[in-house]
């Protein structure tokens, strides 16, 4: 057959080049490389036209230059001769201080309605049914909306605010808080507060070896809180309690001295609190169904009572699945707290990429920055989540 | 029926009726024993609740059913003393919550936009219903076209396309308008759909193979794309509505619709992009979905509405509405990917190979066996994309397009209906509206993962 076929002068045909996988798969991405690095291009040669056009100037020089505006919560100490580097600083840390807060609100509420959606209880199952399906499907710029100018807003004023034990006044002014005043000393009782943490983590990990050597634990239900309440505790003793609380009073219209949280942070740390944590309820629930009933059917026979079994047997299989979902939910709330510049509260985007952006008219630095700092953020948080990922992760045979 | 021994004992042959259960544990009482009572930490719990649903819900029904306001013409209404809802104010609002302030003697034409929707839409979201791929034709491709003629007037300014960028045909011919078409680019449209399959033809002969089905495919496109043009160029006497007239849920289901529609395809190609064998294609869509993942809408927006008119051609200053639709379609997008990413993953290795060993092209295993399982499958994740758009469409309000929560927040400065209620009535009126959208599509959503869920179960 092959003497035929050589014999007749004609050679087995290759097919064509464009049918060979290898070649097609280098040509397509060339071409895609091509596309994108053209398209970046033509980007990058426009923007430099517009920009000289409409005398922008380019580069991060600004970050220098006097920012002139003032801001209404400020972390670091910041005036309106500070520069935009400055207000780029107070912004980041007003988003960080919301999303802190927030993140530990909500992981508190969606807990306890997660656990709530699966009580035997039927009030409470109602209850924290209705809960997550109301907030879950409202959008979350109408909830903040509505707790800044439906609640806030319709809250009595100083003279008439709402008292919490005399300590805290709620009006539409905001929360007025005592403040804290730290004195001489308070490094020791920092000190030694952070020690007793420490102490108490290794003490508990300590307790947790003696325990699978020999089956007997400390008791650490006693041992944790008696370090982490009584070492400071002494150490106010000795320094002669150095941390006082300034009492906020009402003078006239309006109070005088305390620490006075604005409207626009209480506003949006509850929105947001709230909101994530009825999508934190739905995967503590998620997580805890997907334990199946035999863990604890063999916990109980093995004679753990039942808050053995939850401690030792249900909640760490359940944070397992828990866990990736909840940062996610953690990522989410960071980012939502960018719509605080719906209200007026000056987190990053609305302090840098709103009001620097208007003044200095800087477009893609300013924006350019701004998505970088959430990007670092998400990356931070995803690189995290993957290490801690991987340890808890079932190891399969 | 007993027996009596002679020794006068005594063995019974019958069961003996068991005795009905204590009153206690069965019934009414029984189940609030067993559910609310039966330990003290429980019983606080009922209490406390008991206590919070009464603080909650019966004034909330007062407010808006037993003590609301049902007529009157103006803030007059809404004044008295202990009154609840103020409903004349929505009623006199309506039409700006929905249509904004498009024209009052064009509004027919969004009335027909949202019923075509609907009419299209249900018999898509039925599973059982025949002919998807006919409708979803319809809704995807056909829907848009008209959609865009009827809300925006159509009749758009077309002056160039590519060729007389170069100079090249309008010395010749100059402008030339018919009936609102400008024939000076339709020549060039021709000539440049002409030149390209002729590209296509002679790059692909040159590798060695027939160059006919490459030129056909360009061609194919190039007419895909001049029939859309073609319709939105054509003057059908509507007069041209601005967007920046547009406003209430025409906006907010404009915004959604678009982002869907968009960022499905878009998402597809993504997410079997980043499933590609190719290590650049690959990286290249990883760094896209990974990018607008990352950071939030808002910076997204601000992006569109700040950022991208300076990476266009000077002059061409795209609307307002249009640049938060590309924001919204790229960030979409990157989401979608990953709900379709996940169906092509669940997708069993058995179905590739299978494909593959009848002979299949990449292609046409990707759209005969793969996509059309693996679509079905992620229905629901699409569903709940969707309801997030749905509800992120309110950060529009943030760049100054003024959707169903912007105008619910303009409405609110109307010296007319200030009142203290009109606040509370707005928000209530608007959280309805929401929550019945949003809720109604979860439930679906879970309606369609329960149906898929049987028929997947080996």
């Amino acid at each position: 057959m092959t003497d035929l076929v050589a014999s007749a002068g004609v050679k087995p045909s290759k097919g064509s080049l464009i049918n060979d996988p290898k070649v097609r798969s280098i040509g397509l991405q060339i071409i895609a490389l091509i596309l994108v690095i053209v398209l970046g291009w033509m980007f990058v040669d426009n923007a430099r036209e517009n920009l000289a056009a409409q005398k922008i100037a380019t580069g991060f020089g600004f970050f220098d230059n006097t920012a002139g505006f003032g801001i209404s919560q400020t972390l670091i100490p910041y005036s309106e001769t500070s520069t935009y580097g400055r207000a780029f600083l107070v912004g980041l840390l007003n988003t960080i201080l919301v999303a802190v807060v927030g993140i530990i609100l909500a992981t508190i509420i969606g807990f306890l309605v997660g656990i709530g959606r699966l009580s035997k209880n039927f009030v409470v199952r109602l209850l924290s049914t209705v809960y997550v399906e109301v907030l879950r499907n409202l959008p979350p710029l109408f909830q903040i909306l509505f707790w800044y100018l439906a609640v806030l807003s319709a809250m009595p004023n100083p003279r008439n605010s709402i008292s919490i034990f005399g300590e805290a006044f709620i009006s539409n002014r905001g929360m007025i808080v005592p403040r804290p005043l730290f004195g001489e000393g308070t490094g020791l009782v920092l000190w030694t507060t952070g020690f007793a943490i420490l102490a108490t983590v290794l003490a508990s990990s300590w307790s947790a070896t003696r325990r699978e050597e020999t089956g007997r634990g400390l008791p650490m239900v006693w041992i944790g809180p008696a370090l982490i309440i009584g070492l400071p505790l002494i150490a106010m003793i000795i320094t002669g309690f150095p941390i006082t609380f300034e009492r906020p009073e009402l003078k006239g219209f309006n109070f005088v001295g305390g620490l006075r949280v604005i409207p626009e942070f209480v506003a949006l740390t509850i929105a947001l609190s709230t909101y994530t944590a009825a999508f934190i309820a739905e995967n503590v629930r998620a997580g805890i169904q997907s334990v199946s009933h035999g863990q604890t059917e063999a916990a109980h026979s093995l004679g753990l009572r039942q808050p053995q079994t939850l401690r030792l047997v249900v909640i760490p299989q359940a944070m397992r699945v828990i866990i990736p979902p909840l940062t996610s939910q953690y990522l989410n709330l960071t980012k939502n707290s960018s719509l605080a510049v719906g209200i007026g509260y000056p987190d990053l985007v609305a302090v840098f990429a709103g009001t620097t952006l208007n003044q200095t008219g800087q477009a893609i630095e300013i924006i350019a920055i701004t998505m970088g700092v959430y990007l670092v953020l998400s990356i931070i948080t995803s690189v995290i989540m993957n290490a801690y990922n991987r340890r808890v992760a079932l190891v399969e045979r | 029926m007993s027996m009596t021994f002679d020794d006068g004992s005594f063995i019974r042959t019958e069961l003996a009726q068991p005795l009905p259960p204590p009153t206690r544990n069965v019934g009414v009482i029984g189940w609030m024993r067993e559910n609310l009572f039966s330990s003290p930490l429980n019983i606080v719990l009922t209490l406390v609740g008991v206590l919070l649903a009464a603080l909650i819900f019966p004034p909330l029904i007062r407010f808006l059913l037993i003590d609301a306001v049902w007529t009157g013409e103006n803030r007059e209404a809404c004044l008295g003393p202990g009154v609840g809802a103020c409903w004349p104010f929505v009623k006199a609002k309506f039409g700006q919550f929905i249509y904004g302030f498009y024209p009052i003697s064009e509004r027919w034409r969004v009335d027909i936009v949202f019923l075509l929707g609907a009419v299209l839409l249900a018999p898509l979201l039925v599973l059982s219903w025949p002919g998807k791929r006919l409708n979803a034709f319809l809704f995807f491709g056909v829907y848009p076209v008209i959609a865009f003629v009827l809300l925006t007037g159509g009749n758009i300014d077309l002056s160039a396309f590519l060729l007389q960028h170069f100079g090249l045909i309008r010395p010749l011919t100059g402008d030339f308008t018919v009936a609102g078409i400008n024939l000076t680019f339709w020549v060039d449209y021709i000539l440049t759909a002409a030149l390209f399959a002729g590209i296509a033809w002679v790059a692909t002969r040159a590798l060695g193979a027939s160059g006919r089905s490459a030129a056909l495919a360009v061609l194919y496109f190039f007419l895909a794309l001049g029939i859309i043009t073609f319709i939105w160029d054509f003057d059908f006497g509507l007069p041209y509505v601005e967007t920046r007239q547009w406003g209430g849920l025409l906006v907010t289901l404009v915004i959604g619709v678009t982002g869907i529609v968009t960022s499905l395809p878009l998402g597809i190609v993504l997410a079997l992009g980043r499933r590609s064998t190719m290590p650049i294609v690959r990286l290249l869509c990883v760094i896209f979905i990974e990018f607008w993942r990352g950071v939030p809408l808002i910076t997204v927006l601000f992006f569109a509405t700040y950022m991208l008119p300076l990476f266009l051609p000077a002059g061409t200053n795209p609307d307002g509405l249009l640049r938060a639709l590309v924001g919204v379609a790229l960030f979409t997008a990157a989401y979608m990917a990953e709900v379709v990413r996940g169906g092509l993953q669940a997708m069993p290795k058995g179905q590739y190979e299978g494909a593959m060993a009848m002979g299949l092209t990449w292609s046409q295993m990707m759209r005969l066996i793969i996509l059309p399982q693996a679509l079905t499958l992620v229905i629901p994740g699409i569903v709940n994309s969707f309801i997030s758009l749905f509800k992120d469409t309110t950060l529009v309000l943030i760049v100054s397009i003024f959707d169903f929560l912007g105008q619910l927040r303009a409405s609110f400065t109307d010296p007319n209906w200030a009142s203290p209620v009109t606040l509370y009535t707005g928000f209530a009126f608007a959280g309805i509206v929401y929550f019945l959208f949003c809720f109604g599509m979860s439930r679906y959503s879970l309606f369609v993962e329960r149906r898929l869920n049987t028929s997947h179960r080996h």
